[in-house]
């Protein structure tokens, strides 16, 4: 039994080494590059980059973009996958598909669909300008185009899990009496906690990394409507590549923070999390 | 929402709750943020009239960047193919120092925002770069600015998606079969052919899919790597930055909705030979 | 849980942006300048020296902030509805974009001097240390093994001037006519190996990626290239004739109205045509206006026969239909790979 269901050492030796070998040039050369590019001239330039006002706005406007992004992703992702797991009705499939939708979408066109509402020549723009209302190069349009690209993140991962947990046990509470949000809050969340924490850890990187969708409605207002991608690029623009890789380094520190946290949730409960099939 | 309907319809499923406030909660977040800006996408480019719209894809630049961006997406996806299912298969079945890590690192791009992989890459792959400068040297290839710089790219952003999607399938996939194989007689090689592929490919069309997908799309990683020469490394997103520059809303629209169009119909496509492949299986 | 509060103050705070955004011109003035690529550095300095003097003359002290980017980009977002109290671009056409939707009065180039344009530049060739490839002027470009960086014309200022001070040397040249400028400006592109979208990255491309032997440059862009890659050793070459570039500024009507800012959008503007701005924006090797200061800076902004857009080409409108737009010149020459 051991010759099929085994593979021979030298292949496993080999595969191995292969992996290991093209998992250093693929993911871990281009991490290094960003550290190494960042302390070129040691590290308190780094760090002079990153405490400068405008970085330090950025910083700001991306935390603030993403704490609402996401947390309306978790709740219409959380929303969606209750009713698909819970409930049969018409449209199902459809209904799962445009959710999936933004997947497909290229991030300059999550921009784009909104310059062409919310622009001065689109849509409400007239409107808008009437009411003295900024939407896009301000919050606002940061926020929607972010909200966009990001989201399919939390219901892709819930999904899949409250469809296999099925519907017994909350069928079981509803029959002793217990309410639609009572039952939701006492018995679905429990079950689902750590995947939406996942989901929700996903969401935020990809929220906080977006550069294609935000680039086309920022308006690049340094120190106003600039998220930290846009500032990495300003500053390479500006040929202070130090400070670009700084800031840059940033950013990749936070993706590796949500890895390192992502790592830790499928540990505690044995169950990979992420966008699956 | 009595027992009557419930007993009349002999489902005790009815009885659960809910189902009003939550498929109003998810038509109103979609409606809001996904359908109607879509909508606007698809109204857009027919101010041009069809002839206008026609023009407009057909203009050699135009279809230049989609042969781009549809080709190095499907090639990216297709060599993320093995890659994945090598990373996939050394993660869940070998144990050996470092497994966890790789484990953790190949997330990396899901969680590298996509304009600091496009520095990173850069710096990697330029004439002066750690790999680009030894390449260009040994071999005088050059990477970044040519069409294989974007490839290179694309595959970063994709490979990830096989990887994840292939892993939890293969981490299900019981030893019973294979073992059943090599008492049958079969060597390891028609085993793995015979059996564990074809458990896989259902998932691997999946990360084909979502990889592609992200591909084809992609423009923060690209923009730095490519060079954007009109008619050879500009991508088809970055014709829409183009087009918009030049004031026109219209063209813009019109490149993003066959762009749109074109990835559905491929992803629709995948679908339906997964579904068979499936059936095929059952 | 626990992400409850910090989400609702997340809420709290954008809601308290939407409401202060109508409110900005009136308590502490805010002023907009949304510009292109190459002047982040002048125009850094020149909001410190403007503050400076507008608080002197007992104003309240203003937030100036601003944008950079591609000319064409940055006229597009303020089309768009970007909020520009006063834009500062690289070409009156894009000016004149705006100022067709409604933005900007329709004789903005006649209400600042020198029609409107308070400084001017030019565009030079960038070389490699030692000049390897003898790049003297124009006509070396076109020698076999030369390889050129610019930006792309449809979407950067730059490259256009870049563009058309080529094309005005090539028709300057004994027998030169368009078809001879055509077939050479044909022979340009089929050299020029990568196409940036701007200014700055082209630059980046040809000074940190090492891509390229030539780079056809802004004027102050290539000092500024000198100072901040100087282990590159470049070299700057003048070439023998080139474009007198033009930058213009002007004051967005529309916005100004709605924001009440429109006297220190004036003032600002006013302000650069000053000594003191004259001064500045030749420190930044933009060619001053102000003879006196020009005459100070001396050698720094070598003499050069510099032809106006008007009299080679009849004008922005007239350059940008024949060369620029869709179908143009530009579009009919430029065919990499084939």
């Amino acid at each position: 039994m051991s010759v099929a269901t085994e593979d021979p050492p030298w292949a496993r030796r080999l595969l191995v080494t292969l992996a290991i070998l093209l998992g250093i040039a693929i993911f871990l050369a281009p991490l290094a590059a960003i550290f190494t590019e960042a302390l070129r001239r040691g590290l308190a330039p780094a760090l002079e980059a990153i405490a400068e006002p405008d970085a330090l706005a950025a910083m700001r406007l991306t935390l603030l973009v993403a704490a609402i992004a996401v947390p309306v992703n978790a709740i219409g992702g959380v929303a969606a996958s209750w009713a698909i797991a819970k409930f049969d009705f018409a449209g199902k499939r459809l209904l799962v598909t445009l959710i999936e939708l933004p997947f497909a979408v290229s991030p300059v066109i999550s921009g784009l669909v909104y310059v062409l509402i919310f622009g001065a020549q689109g849509w409400f723009g007239g409107w808008l300008r009437e009411h003295d209302i900024q939407i896009i190069f301000a919050l606002p349009g940061l926020v929607l185009a972010t909200t966009f690209v990001t989201f399919p993140f939390v219901a892709r991962t819930l999904l899949p899990l409250m469809q296999e947990q099925g519907r017994e046990e909350e069928e079981a509470a509803a029959t002793l009496g217990a309410g639609g949000l009572q039952t939701f809050f006492r018995v679905t969340l429990p079950n689902v906690k750590w995947a939406l924490l996942g989901g929700i850890l996903l969401c935020n990187a990809r929220a906080m990394g977006e550069f294609g969708a935000v680039a086309v409605v920022s308006g690049h207002i340094r120190g106003a409507t600039n998220t930290m991608p846009l500032h990495v690029e300003i500053l390479y623009n500006e040929y202070m590549f130090v400070g670009a890789f700084a800031v840059a380094s940033l950013l990749a520190l936070l993706g590796l923070v949500t890895l390192g946290a992502k790592a830790l949730l499928e540990y505690w409960t044995a169950r990979p999390m992420g966008v699956e099939a | 929402m009595s027992a009557t309907t419930a007993l009349r319809s002999g489902s005790a499923r009815r009885a659960l709750p809910g189902l009003g406030l939550s498929l109003g909660v998810t038509l109103s977040w979609l409606g809001l943020i996904v359908l109607i800006p879509l909508a606007a996408l698809v109204i857009k480019p027919w101010s041009l009239g069809l002839a206008g719209v026609t023009a407009v894809l057909m203009d050699d630049r135009v279809q230049a960047a989609f042969r781009l961006s549809f080709g190095a997406a499907l090639l990216a996806a297709i060599i993320s193919l093995p890659l994945g299912l090598l990373f996939a298969w050394v993660i869940t079945r070998y144990r050996f120092p470092g497994r966890r890590l790789l484990d953790a690192l190949v997330d990396l791009p899901f969680a590298l925002p996509t304009a600091v992989a496009g520095l990173a890459l850069t710096a990697l792959f330029a004439n002066n770069g750690w790999l680009g400068g030894p390449l260009a040297e040994a071999f005088g290839w050059q990477i970044a600015y040519r069409p294989v710089g974007v490839l290179i790219a694309l595959i970063f952003v994709a490979l990830p998606f096989m990887i994840r999607s292939v892993e939890p399938v293969l981490r299900d996939l019981t030893l019973e079969g294979e073992e059943a194989a090599a008492t049958l007689g079969a060597t390891r090689a028609q085993t793995l052919r015979r059996v564990v592929l074809p458990a896989l490919a259902p998932a691997l069309i999946t990360g084909f899919g979502l990889g592609f997908g992200r591909a084809v799309g992609e423009y923060g990683s690209v923009i730095f790597i490519a060079g954007n020469m009109p008619m050879s490394t500009e991508i088809a997103p970055l014709l829409i930055v183009v087009k918009l520059e030049q004031y026109d809303d219209a063209g813009a629209a019109a490149v993003g909705l066959a762009m749109l169009v074109l990835a559905f119909v491929i992803l629709l496509a995948l679908n339906v030979l997964q579904r068979r492949l499936r059936r095929g299986r059952a | 849980m626990t992400r409850h509060p910090l989400a609702r103050r997340g809420f709290l705070a954008a809601a308290s942006t939407l409401a202060a955004a109508p409110a900005f011109g009136q308590s502490a003035p805010t002023l907009l300048n949304v510009s292109y690529d190459p002047t982040r550095e002048f125009y850094r300095a020149f909001n410190t020296a403007f503050t400076a003097h507008w608080t002197g003359g007992g104003q309240p002290r203003p937030t100036i902030s601003t944008s950079h980017g591609g000319s064409g980009r940055q006229a597009r977002s303020v089309i768009d509805g970007l909020a520009a109290d006063v834009v500062t671009l690289a070409l009156a056409y894009d000016v004149d974009a705006i100022a067709e939707r409604g933005y900007i009065a329709p004789d903005w180039q006649r209400r600042l001097p020198e029609n409107s344009c308070p400084y001017t530049s030019t565009i030079v060739l960038l070389v490699r240390r030692g000049n390897p490839k003898a790049v003297r002027d124009w006509g070396d470009l076109l020698k076999p093994g030369v390889s050129i960086i610019t930006p792309n014309p449809k979407t950067s200022g730059g490259a256009r001037w870049n563009y058309l001070a080529f094309w005005a040397w090539a028709l300057h040249e004994p027998g030169g006519t368009s078809a001879t400028a055509e077939q050479a400006v044909t022979q340009l592109f089929r050299q020029v190996p990568v196409l940036d979208a701007g200014a700055r990255g082209s630059l980046t491309t040809f000074a940190q990626r090492n891509q390229g032997d030539v780079f056809l440059s802004w004027e102050n862009e290539a000092h500024l290239a000198l100072q901040e890659f100087p282990q590159a050793g470049l070299e700057i070459i003048y070439p023998s004739l080139s474009i007198l570039a033009e930058p213009p500024v002007a004051v967005v009507d529309r916005n100004v109205e709605r924001r009440g800012t429109k006297a220190l959008a004036e003032a600002y503007l006013q302000h650069l045509y000053s000594p003191e701005g004259q001064q500045l924006a030749a420190r930044h090797h933009y060619r001053p206006r102000d003879r006196a200061v020009l005459a100070e800076a001396g050698a720094r902004f070598p003499a050069m026969e510099l032809v106006t857009i008007q009299d080679a080409f009849g004008g922005w409108a007239e350059a940008q239909r024949t060369h620029f737009s869709d179908g143009g010149v530009f579009d009919r020459i430029y065919r990499p790979g084939r």
